[in-house]
């Protein structure tokens, strides 16, 4: 596992009060990890503290489930 | 229209001493201080070093993680307290009709632990306003009403008071109202209050308004006494189950007391300074009595507003003596701030338990800390200083007054069939 997707499963296990074994890739944050829309906004602004990048909010909501978080991060993240 | 008779069947109180009803009133008749140096965050700076912090509260052994870490510490503390009373009244909401309960919850000033964080991060930063999308949701007063009804269902009224200090008392005040006009058949109501972080007691100590006794912590809050030097701030919750009489008798209920009669005033004067020969605290109490259909001979015991402030005590003990004249002699008068500080806007919560409880168990909690009488008060009203006294109790009146110069107060009665 690449060291950027521990970080963003950790950020979604402490973010989401979830069992790390439900973080799988093709977990939905809002269908399999109880995200609202509210924590899915408090997901995003999570990712760009830690990564120091900014997700514009049209990229932000094509991302839904960790997979895609985490190769959204792995392309964006210098 | 023929009013209702409302009656409290549960209680839940987060108190700092005791966060239980038994803990809080054992500690109340015990004459225990619940004031301490303060934990929360480093004083060094601060004037006022101490305060009666609730003890050894780990949010996460009540509320699952998940929840604890989207509520401020205020709603925290409002679920906390009302879990209780809602067990304690043997309530199953499956078997309620559930449009008819409603919440209505007082607190002063909300969740400023949110609002400090938050801000402090946005002071931080290069101006751009990154904040936490659950920054609204999590500071703003009328949430904690919003997730108790989310949490047991509850479709009935919702929603909060703010009187600073009195809004529980208001909370109280407006449930029973509802209930005796026929517009629903119970409410959770009461107050929280969370401010024991730089941004309260900074703000407390720059109006001069917090005891500075850093030396001796415990014995800073001393209504009445002549050395008496500013209130102690404290923190907690208080829940009080209302409920319409005859609904209250179908189901079983326990039944602690009856409420019957709230009073409301304002001082009209200053924004924090109480009127000197305290009209609005005699306003209120008069309109508390004419609302019960009572005079003032049949009060037996008044839990004062009495914050240890060197204006405040004075005002109070002068609207009591104009109002009651000959029968004040005859009351026992209590600050039970003495022993808990001041929960602000959960002070009339938590006092109007103190009440109810005095009520049921035939015992005045005293007010502790007199050390030296003070040539203001008359000597010859009974403050029941320094220990609980034994007293059978017919109705006890608790007031409250807030910054703004809100005045409430609530008369509680044993219930008589």
């Amino acid at each position: 596992m690449s060291d950027i997707a521990s970080r963003v499963k950790a950020i979604i296990v402490e973010k989401l009060g979830v069992d790390e074994g439900e973080v799988t890739p093709e977990a939905s944050f809002t269908n399999d990890l109880g995200a609202d829309s509210l924590d899915t906004v408090e997901l995003t602004m999570e990712f760009e503290k830690e990564f120091n990048v900014a997700i514009p909010d049209d990229q932000a909501e094509t991302i839904s489930t960790v997979g895609q978080a985490i190769s959204y991060l792995e392309k964006n993240v210098k | 229209m023929e009013l209702k008779r409302v009656v409290v069947t549960g209680l839940g109180a987060l108190t700092p001493i005791g966060k239980t009803v038994p803990e809080f009133w054992e500690g109340l008749i015990n004459g225990v201080s619940g004031a301490a140096p303060i934990t929360r965050f480093d004083t060094e700076k601060f004037k006022t070093k101490f305060a009666c912090e609730v003890k050894d509260f780990v949010a996460e052994d009540y509320l699952e993680k998940k929840e604890a870490r989207k509520l401020d510490p205020f709603v925290q503390y409002a679920l906390v307290a009302t879990e209780e009373a809602v067990k304690d009244a043997g309530l199953d909401f499956t078997k309620l009709n559930t449009n008819r309960i409603g919440v209505i919850w007082g607190a002063g000033i909300g969740g400023l632990k949110t609002f400090l964080d938050e801000i402090s991060n946005f002071a931080k930063g290069d101006g751009t306003p990154r904040l936490n999308p659950f920054f609204i949701p999590k500071m703003i007063i009328d949430i904690a009403p919003g997730h108790i009804s989310m949490k047991y269902g509850l479709r009935g009224p919702n929603f909060s008071c703010v009187s600073a200090c009195a809004s529980s008392t208001n909370a109280l005040i407006d449930a029973f109202t509802y209930i005796r006009m026929g517009r629903a058949d119970m409410f959770i109501s009461g107050g929280s209050e969370a401010i024991l972080n730089e941004a309260g007691i900074g703000g407390f100590n720059a109006m001069h308004a917090l005891s500075t006794r850093n030396d001796d912590p415990k014995t800073a809050s001393r209504p009445f006494d002549k050395d008496r030097d500013g209130f102690v701030a404290g923190e907690g919750a208080g829940t009080i189950i209302l409920e319409e009489l005859e609904h209250a008798k179908a189901r079983g209920a326990k039944i602690y007391a009856e409420i019957v009669g709230g009073g409301m005033s304002a001082d009209a004067n200053h924004i924090t300074a109480p009127h000197p020969e305290g009209l609005g605290a005699k306003l209120v109490m008069q309109s508390a009595l004419d609302d019960a259909e009572m005079t003032t001979s049949d009060i037996d015991y008044i839990n004062v507003h009495g914050t240890s402030t060197p204006l405040g005590d004075i005002s109070e003990t002068k609207a009591i003596g104009d109002l009651f004249g000959e029968d004040a002699y005859k009351l026992n008068i209590s600050s039970t701030k003495s022993m808990t500080g001041h929960l602000l806007g959960a002070a009339g919560a938590i006092e109007s338990i103190a009440c109810i409880l005095a009520i049921k168990n035939g015992i005045v909690p005293p007010t502790i800390n007199h050390f030296t009488d003070d040539p203001s008060f008359d000597s010859k009203l009974n403050f029941t200083f320094n220990k609980a006294q034994k007293r059978e109790i017919n109705a006890a009146l608790s007031n409250t007054f807030g910054f703004g110069g809100h005045n409430a107060s609530v008369i509680f009665k044993k219930y008589v069939e």
